[in-house]
């Protein structure tokens, strides 16, 4: 899957990452790196810091000690760095999160506009691109109030290509869908995989995971439990909770 | 809206007659009702008349106190609103410090306390700053020579007003940013937009959308409270009607006078603003 060569240098590195909210250790020392071009999906129950590792990775939370790199730079509190990295870093929420007050063309262009500084026509044409994509370029002019839920998502993928991100961060993107909408966001998903982008996608549809993971992480109480090739992960995981986690969810 | 459609199902079990009975907004049609006897008054009745002529000088000066106050509290309670959602510790407790002794005084005391402390106390520092700087600026420089004359009694009743106004507006601008779900924020910030880009571009377009009809309804009290301006003298609709009594000692027909201005304007506005949030319900695409 992973299209580009591995010769170039990772594009997410993560040493020792330790969240803590208050008392509550939500990440215990995590480290991981994902390459240019590859896929990583993390699953865990619920509340083992998936989306904390997620969310730091972009800075949306400020770790308690640990590093991070994204594409070679290193993440510290400096707002420069930090608004500049999230430029190139994308992000799909479980809630959507689309701006109810603007089109869904308006939606994606606005970053294009005030952050990259795109001139109207740029982000426009854009933002129909990116639109085109998600397949549905028919709901440029819809408010998110007008869209369905699978709808809703698309465009929030679309805002986020727009960006021209060097990777897309996903957390739970289908968790919040109606089952019948699930699968034309996961078709999306899996596209981007096959294009080569660098994803890390937090979800618990084992399907894209078998089909687009070059990587499978299961994460609880907030330390990687097991890393493994999706192929082995599924089939003869080697630890045991990962197996009693396994079996709950494919029940 | 959930809550009226419930309403509304109940109610269709009934006559259609009886519910158009009860929907009737019979408050209005009595206040219409005394309205135009008063109306009759002011047609019919010389003293009246002249009443109405008197108080009406002071109309202009009602409505300008009332939109200029307003329109310097909004901004005023913006930027306080800003700093009470601020994260910055310091602009947090600025913001904080304002807005609590502004809801801790009466307003009558704010009015008098600005115009008859802080401005006096304005020109002793600008005064003492123009003294300093006489070397630089020469003796006539207008720090030196103004002083709290020059601020008629109408501008400190408007500044009293704004920032007490300013104050109450702070918290419904507060309210209204943090009623915009935390997803917003992140989704821009996400996208690489900075906190000030995001709070303009997307978290204040929809959090003032939310703060109209309360701001609509505050510009109703503000009317009304610009009543208490007469106590600087400023000649208002209220003034007029004060100056006339003293005068004339025509209580009732006064005040009924007075009441009646006041409550058509009010009144007038009050279902504007109805108007106008049935408006935003219907075509409401806020989530
Ligand atoms: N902002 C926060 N404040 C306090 N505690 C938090 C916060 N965010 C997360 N936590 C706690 O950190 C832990 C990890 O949360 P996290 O959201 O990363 O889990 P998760 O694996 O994404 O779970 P889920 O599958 O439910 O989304 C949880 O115990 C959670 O309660
Ligand atoms: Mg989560």
């Amino acid at each position: 899957m992973g299209a580009v060569p591995n010769a170039k240098q990772p594009m997410i590195v993560i040493k020792n990452l330790v969240k803590q909210f208050g008392r509550v250790d939500a990440v215990n020392g995590v480290s991981l790196r994902v390459e240019q071009g590859k896929v990583l999906v993390i699953i865990g129950p619920s509340g083992s810091g998936k989306s904390t590792v997620l969310r730091c990775i972009n800075h949306l939370e400020v770790p308690t000690s640990g590093e991070i790199w994204v594409d070679g730079i290193h993440l510290t509190h400096n707002h420069k760095d930090i608004n500049a990295i999230r430029a190139e870093v994308g992000m799909v929420f479980q809630q959507f999160n689309l701006f109810p007050h603007l089109t869904a063309l308006d939606n994606i262009m606005l970053a294009q506009r005030i952050v990259r500084r795109r001139n109207e026509d740029e982000a426009g044409r854009m933002a129909r691109k990116q639109l085109e994509r998600v397949g549905i370029p028919e709901k440029a002019d819809n408010y998110p109030g007008q869209l369905s839920g699978g709808q809703q998502q698309r465009v929030a993928i679309a805002r986020a290509l727009a960006m021209n991100p060097k990777v897309m961060l996903f957390d739970e993107p289908t968790s919040a869908l109606d089952p019948e909408m699930i699968k034309e966001v996961l078709d999306v998903m899996l596209e981007l995989a096959h294009e080569g982008m660098t994803m890390v996608v937090v979800t618990h549809e084992m399907g894209f995971a078998r089909n687009a993971a070059d990587e499978v992480i299961f994460m609880d109480k907030g330390v990687i439990v097991e890393q493994n090739s999706p192929e082995q992960f599924f089939s003869s995981p080697r630890e045991e909770r990962t197996q009693t986690f396994l079996n709950q969810i494919l029940r | 809206m959930a809550a009226t459609q419930s309403i509304a199902k109940r109610t269709s079990t009934q006559s259609n007659f009886v519910q158009w009975l009860s929907r009737l907004p019979w408050w209005l049609l009595f206040l219409i009702l005394a309205g135009i006897i008063l109306l009759y008054q002011f047609l019919t009745n010389e003293l009246y008349s002249v009443i109405l002529s008197k108080l009406t000088q002071g109309i202009v000066t009602t409505i300008f106190v009332t939109l200029v106050a307003f329109t310097c509290a909004i901004i005023l309670g913006l930027i306080a609103g800003l700093g009470r959602v601020s994260r910055n510790r310091l602009i947090f407790n600025l913001a904080t410090l304002y807005v609590q002794v502004i809801r801790g005084l009466p307003m009558l005391v704010q009015i008098f306390y600005v115009a008859f402390v802080l401005t006096p106390a304005f020109f002793t520092v600008l005064n003492a700053i123009g003294m300093a700087l006489i070397p630089v600026l020469g003796e006539t420089n207008f720090m030196l020579t103004s002083n709290t004359q020059d601020v008629t009694l109408l501008a400190r009743a408007m500044i009293a007003l704004a920032l007490a106004y300013g104050g109450f507006e702070a918290e419904t601008f507060r309210a209204g940013i943090e009623s915009i779900g935390r997803g917003q924020m992140e989704a821009a910030r996400s996208l690489g937009m900075s906190y000030v880009q995001a709070m303009r571009y997307v978290i204040l377009p929809q959090a003032i959308r939310r703060v109209l009809p309360p701001l609509g309804n505050d510009f109703i009290a503000m009317l009304k409270d610009s009543s208490l301006v007469s106590v600087l003298g400023v000649r208002d609709i209220t003034q007029e009607a004060r100056l006339y009594v003293s005068a004339s000692f025509r209580y009732p027909e006064t005040y009924n006078t007075l009441a009646f201005m006041y409550l058509t304007m009010t009144i007038i506005l009050s279902l504007g603003v109805k108007w106008f949030e049935n408006r935003m319900g219907k075509n409401g695409r806020g989530s």
